[in-house]
């Protein structure tokens, strides 16, 4: 199987494929509705985000709590189609990957292919592997969103499905 | 009359929710490996099924919850009518053992107000619905209900005109438009006659029941067989990536409905099929 380290080069994007198998490594930010609608009012308000989005991967999950001797709970993606309605304004900031579970809207696929990213199918319901996979955690921002909150992940060997090239 | 302390039930919950969130049930995972053999070698939907079915290993290995979304607490209270419960509220004592596990285990809180999405920070409060049956026994069942397939639940109003091709038409319908949200292979929880209100919940019982099991009825065991095979030649496949298997099973619940109507309930369960039972 592929493997890609984070953060993606425009190299990597171009050399991926629909269909394709690849396992991630690396560094990327969890953000589901609530984080999503927060950075977009933000922007809305003119306000800088408390974090760039610009070359990073965002992982559509919400975690379990992380029990005593591991980084992180079960972790597997959400449903993407929920952010749909947020990802062209993050993509126009310069997002190059997602990862979430399920379709896409129109408006996504051709901002995805306009800005020259990428949109990862994780499998959903592998919770216990997922959140196996992630080896740091570290919060972001928006700790009162709770499982909802953004986190910077480390994760090592994380299975994807390249479904939007 | 029979006297059962709250606490008990508190206890009850807690360790059931323990025990559902952290595996999926057998009859499931005996569906999922048989979905397995059934898709491509090196496909992608047989990678997703493999991938699901290791998931289940580790997390009965690791005690952890077999998925992140430990799901709105539903549960299902059948009371005997000989049965006084001592010390607090029905509802309090099941909250009080939904807020302990999901604290205690580790388990996700995902339960917040519809307009201001504020988290109630501690999953409660939880889904509970009450029968009174004969007897002088509590049966509880604890269903953690995921959103990514709740979400994809629909409830049609047929006409009885509509008829048995209204009710197959419906489930098909309901599959076809969740397509690769829900994490399919999914299962059908159909609730079919009553009213507005106790149609959905039909569905929702109907998710407590086995796979693999059939109605009782043969005209409604039919229409279970009917449906899922329609709905896995719709070929969304496994999480969506295409194939054999879009559905595990349709179990479908019934009850008398008004003579101007056929309410039809389609509530989406994902492949990970999660529930505990005990009797009190």
């Amino acid at each position: 199987m592929k493997k890609l380290t984070l953060p993606l080069t425009e190299e990597d994007i171009r050399g991926l494929h629909a269909g394709e198998s690849v396992l991630l490594s690396g560094e990327i930010l969890t953000g589901r509705d609530c984080a999503h609608k927060r950075i977009c009012e933000m922007l809305d308000r003119g306000e800088t985000l408390p974090f760039p989005l610009s070359g990073e991967t965002i992982y559509y999950a919400g975690p379990c709590p992380a029990p005593q001797g591991k980084a992180c709970g079960s972790c597997g993606p959400t449903t993407s189609a929920r952010m749909d309605a947020y990802a062209p304004r993050l993509l126009a900031l310069g997002l190059k990957g997602m990862i979430g579970k399920g379709e896409r809207s129109d408006a996504v696929c051709d901002a995805v292919t306009e800005h020259g990213a990428v949109y990862f199918a994780a499998i959903g319901g592998a919770g216990a592997l997922y959140g196996n996979a992630v080896k740091k955690s570290e919060l972001v921002a928006f700790p009162d969103l709770l499982s909802e909150a953004v986190y910077r992940f480390t994760v090592e060997d994380f299975p994807c499905i390249v479904a939007i090239d | 009359m029979r006297t059962i302390q709250a606490k008990q039930i508190e206890q009850a919950v807690y360790e059931l929710a323990k025990e559902a969130c952290l595996g999926i049930i057998p009859s499931c995972e005996a569906a999922l490996a048989a979905a397995a053999e059934a898709e491509q070698p090196g496909s992608a939907a047989k990678f997703a099924l493999e991938t699901v079915l290791e998931n289940a290993a580790t997390a009965k290995k690791e005690c952890m919850p077999v998925c992140q979304d430990t799901g709105y607490a539903v549960v299902l209270a059948e009371i005997g009518q000989d049965v006084r419960i001592e010390g607090k509220l029905l509802q309090d004592a099941v909250d009080d053992g939904v807020r302990r596990a999901y604290e205690d285990l580790c388990f996700r809180k995902s339960v917040c107000d519809p307009l201001t999405r504020v988290n109630t920070a501690d999953n409660t409060p939880a889904a509970l619905h009450t029968e009174i049956v004969a007897g002088e026994r509590v049966r509880l069942t604890f269903l953690p209900k995921g959103f990514g397939s709740e979400n994809m639940s629909r409830l049609y109003m047929l006409t009885p005109s509509q008829g048995v091709q209204g009710i197959l038409e419906s489930i098909v319908e309901t599959v076809r438009l969740a397509g690769s949200k829900p994490c399919p292979p999914v299962v059908c929880g159909v609730g079919i006659g009553g009213t507005f209100d106790t149609c959905a919940f039909l569905a929702k019982k109907a998710l407590t029941r086995e796979l693999g099991s059939h109605n009782p009825r043969a005209d409604i065991a039919a229409i279970e067989k009917e449906a899922l095979a329609r709905i896995n030649a719709l070929g969304i496949g496994p999480q969506g990536f295409g194939g054999n298997v879009t559905a595990l099973g349709v179990l479908c619940e019934i009850a008398p409905t008004h003579i101007a109507g056929l309410p039809v309930a389609v509530n989406i369960q994902c492949h990970c099929m999660r529930a505990a039972k005990r009797e009190l």
